[in-house]
């Protein structure tokens, strides 16, 4: 054994009993990074089921909807060698019309010609009452020639357009929710286009988003700098009273606040009702500071401070009084010390507050569904009106993974120009 | 090393208080010469930082006036001082190289960049760390961060260089090799010092004079040497070096001697240092390489007394007697060859000079 | 050494499971969850089905409020974790879900005949009795106003949309439904051919130029109990609304609102019970009870929808506690009827979802 490992490597150091002494030392750790890498597990196991799993399942509802090929699986099988001139031929309408009769006889869940229709409706909207029109009668069809019977219940089935969308959409891995995501969409022909500017909504308020994200980070960064600075610097009694001020709202629910932002901004609130007394504003010309952009800013502004405090805080916490005296006995005066010497030194503080702030404003859901109105609303409500109200689970999923992948866009860029390195919570 | 003449540094009938309720300096007089290296010394809490960071202007001083040569500075913001200094921990800006760090009390200056370059290059060089301008602070070791605070306090050619407990951070014996560097530098430049430490053996090495402050007030301000030979009261005894306390009262004044009763009820002769009258209470103050074991030549006073404890330090043994109600009496003897053996519990004579046993302020 | 440890701990598992299954029976057998649109409409229906049905059987029923849509439907049989037994919903939404197989099918032989002995097939109004849903109430959106502020009111579907004539902030749901159907009629779209105009892309664009000319002045509703609130609080002028919940605010709280029928958008009520349901028999004995002759008459005491069954009219009379026949308040009045049109179920199946995106659109635009 020993004179083997010898061969191999005659350089090794061997231990005592003559075992080269990297396997000995790997023998002896190994127990102990196993015993490390169990204490880890219950952690590793959770980030998996709860991030991981659903994010993998978000990004493959995003691409993967079979609703088409589970209603009809034998047509959605031959419909592919369809070349797409005129109407399909028999055996496809026979495929057809036999997968429609075992759907509505199983009426399985997920399996059923409304799912069918709904998939269908949102490539070629006003399709969905053909189908499930046609659902309720195909079980008069008892013989062929399918074709014809199948028309015979609906004209519209003479429409070609209808067979070229059915063979798209019986694929399962579609870019259809992408597209619809981005504002584009198949025409008759199948080619990608820009969908008309009446039905564009996503791609503006994406920009829409990260803009008032911008925004928002920026009026969370101008005004936390000086609270943290002034935390910084107090006495410990009189800085920790301030801290619980800052972090009061923190404590305080998320709903409670906007609630509180609404009570104070809307027409017939507080601040209205003062401007209107000290005849600021009159009566009728009350302003208008929620349910819309501004209302979001503000109370996202608020919502989101202590997230820009805090980690501005514990780094100014850590640089010493001493450089700004430093600076200030070598000449500096207070301006060109700050600029210079402190706030350089700040930026760690900086670049991790603005993440978290821009971060957190990008996916911020409750506060602009409560006070944004009608164009305060953000990408996320759009991503929660599909799952909630319109059920386009598949395009709330591909929204959700653009925005996963901007905001890992905007962390690369960022690791690029700051160094991810550099961010310090404290 | 006379101040008299035309002080560089003068402060004036400087208090400064905190809370209104407490001064932490009291009446501060203090006059330092150009060129002078001058230590404030003393205990955490007795003013002496307090007094630095009034002259370099990062606290404003509730009365009195302090002269930076000649000119009042009570209101001239600290970047107009001119005054170099070196901190506690250094200091050094941590985002910046040794050499930015050193560039930049040039450049708020408005130095031209070829200027700066050269300067930066000096004085690194006279710290001896010429290859080190492109590194973080946080890549180097304690000494070297302390070199370039110290190039960095130098490096723009102040008149006044104020270090505040610059060697505090470093181990014992980098601390003494960077003690004889700053003296060193010092010599060099003829650039005056001002110096805080609680180190005493610091202020003694490095100090033209040093000011022992205690609870806000200068208790003494003298050369090294004064210091130890003649210190003026207890607590700088004390504070200053090692030191033998005998509690009595006087008996007898005769001239610059004066005779005390111990609390033990032996009567010795003192030199007359803080007592005034007849009857006072008195801390008798005796060095213990002052005092002799079983002295051979005929001494002042000559008590008896009994061995308590030996302790074996190789040049001396340290040994603790039971003198004049005092069992906590040290006496350093040295290690000769011919010297008779000591043994715990043995009587002895413990005897002294009356020059050397100094009668100061009662302290109970 | 491992086969055991599974063994055992897969009969652990199953053992909880089995208790936990019981305890479950044992506690949900004895009530049913039913799910309505909260407010005066669900007490309405908790004075005439819920308190009769509980004194009959002795079973309890647990009352939840939702703001319509199969969302949550969907998302509980997905998921096979069906906590609703009957859900009220409307008729789009009730054939959407069943083509979608989210509810179970309900056999209309099973129903009571009416108090006449017309079998229920033949008693309910025509279009009420769907595959997977037995309908309740006929209810109508119309558009309401305060008549203490407003002295000359407005009396047709285009002065709702007549800024200079009748100023003041709009109430509208937000959402396209109904919105459309009026923005046309207020245009000049007679209600007959509204599905059809709106059937176009001009229609549809005509409708949206039309809600163009009132969008800065709207402030949008979603939950039903809301319209009234508004128009008490005086944030709005007039507001579109389900006929009952301004009628319960005038007839229970004495608020001076006025109806204006003129343009109603009438649609159908239905109960559904969710594919999976735990307590199906229990929720389907309740749909039985509740959608009987008497029951479905009591309730237009307490609120003005229509009941469902014909042999249901005659027995409509007054309001539960004051002298307000209830006859002219339903949207199935004769003189309400004069300019109406019924919620075209299919037209919306088709272009809910496309109309919604350009809906949205037009709102964030």
């Amino acid at each position: 054994m020993s004179e083997v490992s010898a061969q191999q490597n005659p350089n090794a150091i061997l231990s005592d009993d003559g075992v080269p002494l990297k396997q000995k030392l790997a023998r002896t750790t190994r127990t102990l990074k196993w015993r490390a890498f169990l204490l880890t597990l219950p952690l590793v196991l959770f980030l998996f089921i709860s991030f991981v799993l659903p994010i993998g399942q978000m990004l493959l509802r995003s691409v993967h909807n079979p609703s088409a090929s589970n209603v009809l699986p034998q047509f959605a099988e031959i419909i592919q060698d369809w070349d797409e001139q005129g109407l399909p031929d028999e055996a496809v309408f026979a495929a057809f019309v036999d997968d429609m009769q075992t759907a509505k006889k199983n009426r399985e869940i997920g399996k059923t010609i409304g799912n069918l229709a709904t998939r269908m409706n949102y490539e070629m909207p006003g399709t969905r009452s053909l189908f499930t029109s046609t659902g309720r009668k195909v079980n008069k069809i008892k013989a062929g020639p399918y074709k014809e019977a199948l028309l015979k219940t609906n004209k519209k089935w003479d429409n070609p357009v209808i067979w070229r969308t059915l063979k798209r959409v019986s694929r399962d891995y579609t870019p259809a929710f992408y597209l619809a995501a981005l504002d584009r969409k198949y025409d008759d022909d199948g080619n990608i286009v820009r969908a008309d500017e009446l039905y564009q909504i996503y791609v503006s308020n994406f920009g829409k988003t990260l803009g008032m994200s911008v925004v928002i980070t920026f009026f969370c960064f101008i005004l936390a700098f000086p609270v943290a600075y002034l935390l910084s610097t107090l006495p410990m009694r009189t800085s920790n009273l301030l801290m619980i001020l800052v972090l009061l709202p923190f404590w305080t629910s998320l709903l409670v606040r906007t609630t509180a932002w609404i009570a104070i901004l809307q027409t017939e609130g507080i601040i209205n009702d003062i401007l209107v007394y000290l005849g600021v504003v009159a009566d009728d010309g009350r302003i208008q500071m929620i349910y819309n952009q501004t209302g979001t800013i503000i109370s996202m502004v608020h919502i989101l401070l202590p997230f820009m405090i805090l980690p501005l805080y514990s780094v100014m916490k850590t640089i010493s009084p001493s450089y700004m005296r430093a600076a200030r006995s070598m000449g500096g005066t207070p301006f060109n010390a700050f600029r210079r010497i402190y706030f350089p030194q700040t930026l760690p503080g900086i670049a991790a507050g603005t993440l978290l702030v821009f971060i957190l404003s990008i996916g911020f859901y409750i506060t602009p569904a409560l006070v944004g109105g009608e164009d305060g609303i953000l990408i996320s409500n759009l991503i929660a009106y599909h799952i909630q109200k319109s059920l386009n689970w598949s395009l709330g999923a591909a929204l959700g993974a653009i925005l996963l992948v901007v905001i890992l866009v905007l962390y690369w860029l960022y690791n690029k120009l700051v160094g991810i390195e550099k961010l310090s919570f404290g | 090393m006379n101040s008299s003449a035309d002080p560089f540094v003068s402060f004036r009938e400087v208090q400064k208080s905190y809370d209104g309720e407490i001064l932490v300096v009291k009446n501060l007089n203090l006059d330092i010469a150009k060129g002078e290296f001058l230590t404030m010394l003393g205990p955490s809490g007795s003013g002496k930082s307090t007094c630095l960071m009034m002259l370099a202007g990062f606290e404003p001083a509730t009365n009195g006036e302090i002269y930076l040569g000649g000119r009042p500075i009570n209101k001239v913001p600290p970047h107009k001082r001119g005054i170099g200094m070196v901190f506690q921990n250094y200091a050094l800006f941590p985002h910046m190289s040794v050499s930015e760090n050193l560039a930049y009390p040039l450049q708020v200056r408005k130095m031209s960049g070829a200027d700066v370059k050269a300067k930066v290059k000096r004085a690194l060089d006279m710290v001896e760390l010429g290859d080190f301008g492109d590194r973080r602070p946080a890549q180097l070791s304690g000494g070297q961060q302390q070199r370039v605070a110290v190039a960095r306090a130098l490096v723009f050619e102040p008149d006044l260089v104020l270090m505040d407990e610059p060697l505090g951070a470093l181990d014992k014996q980098l601390r003494e090799q960077m003690q004889y560097e700053i003296k060193h530098i010092h010599e060099q430049l003829g650039v005056t010092v001002v110096y805080v430490t609680h180190d005493q053996t610091e202020a003694l090495t490095m100090s033209d004079r040093v000011a022992v402050f205690n609870d806000g007030v200068i208790q003494q301000l003298s050369t090294p040497d004064d210091l130890y030979e003649r210190p003026q009261n207890a607590f700088v005894a004390q504070f200053i070096g090692e030191n033998n306390t005998l509690s009595g009262t006087v008996e007898h004044i005769d001239g610059s001697k004066c005779t005390v009763k111990t609390d033990g009820g032996d009567t010795v002769i003192a030199e007359k240092v803080n007592v005034d009258k007849v009857g006072d209470r008195t801390t008798l103050s005796l060095r213990p390489e002052r005092v002799e074991l079983d002295p051979s030549s005929a001494m002042d006073d000559v008590l008896p007394g009994k061995i308590e404890e030996l302790i074996y330090l190789g040049d001396h043994i340290r040994v603790r007697v039971d003198v004049a109600g005092n069992d906590e009496f040290i006496v350093k003897v040295r290690n000769r060859s011919d010297m008779r053996p000591l043994a715990a519990g043995q009587a002895v004579q413990i005897g002294w000079n009356s020059s050397d046993c100094k009668a100061l302020d009662f302290t109970g | 050494m491992k086969l055991p440890k599974l063994l055992l701990s897969s009969l652990i598992a199953a053992g909880l499971m089995s208790t936990a299954g019981l305890a479950q029976a044992g506690s949900h057998s004895e009530s049913i969850t039913v799910v309505s649109w909260g407010g005066a409409y669900t007490k309405s229906q908790v004075e005439a089905y819920h308190k009769p049905w509980i004194a009959k059987t002795g079973k309890q029923i647990k009352s939840e409020d939702y703001n319509g849509g199969t969302a949550e439907i969907k998302a509980q049989v997905e998921a096979g974790n069906v906590t609703w037994d009957l859900v009220d919903v409307e008729l789009s939404d009730a054939i959407r879900a069943c083509d979608e197989g989210l509810l179970e099918t309900i056999d209309h032989s099973e129903l009571p005949a009416g108090a006449d002995g017309k079998p229920a097939t033949e008693d309910f109004m025509e279009g009420t009795l769907h595959e997977c849903a037995v309908a309740n109430i006929v209810w109508s959106t119309i558009f309401a106003y305060d008549k203490s502020k407003m002295a000359d009111g407005p009396k047709t579907i285009a002065d709702f949309f007549d800024l200079e004539k009748f100023p003041g902030k709009r109430g509208l749901r937000k959402n396209p439904k109904s919105n459309l159907e009026f923005a046309l009629m207020a245009d000049g779209v007679a209600a007959k051919d509204v599905y059809e105009v709106l059937a176009t892309e001009e229609g549809v664009d005509r409708a949206f130029k039309k809600l163009d000319s009132i969008k800065d002045s709207v402030i949008w509703w979603e939950a039903g109990a809301q319209p009234p609130q508004l128009l008490a609080d005086g944030e709005v002028a007039m507001t579109t609304a389900y006929n009952g919940r301004i009628f319960n605010a005038v007839a229970g709280e004495d608020k001076p609102f006025e109806i204006v029928w003129d343009g109603q958008i009438w649609d159908l009520d239905l109960w559904v019970i969710p594919k999976g349901a735990k307590n199906k028999d229990l929720a389907m004995d309740f749909l039985k009870f509740s959608t009987a002759t008497e029951q479905l008459a009591a309730q237009a005491s307490y609120i003005s929808y229509g009941p469902a069954r014909m042999s249901s009219a005659p027995l409509v009379g007054k309001y539960h506690n004051k002298d307000i026949d209830m006859g002219p308040q339903m949207p199935t009045a004769p003189d309400n009827l004069t300019n109406a049109v019924q919620n075209n179920f299919e037209f919306w199946a088709d272009n809910q979802d496309q109309l919604s995106e350009r809906f949205n659109a037009w709102l964030a635009g």
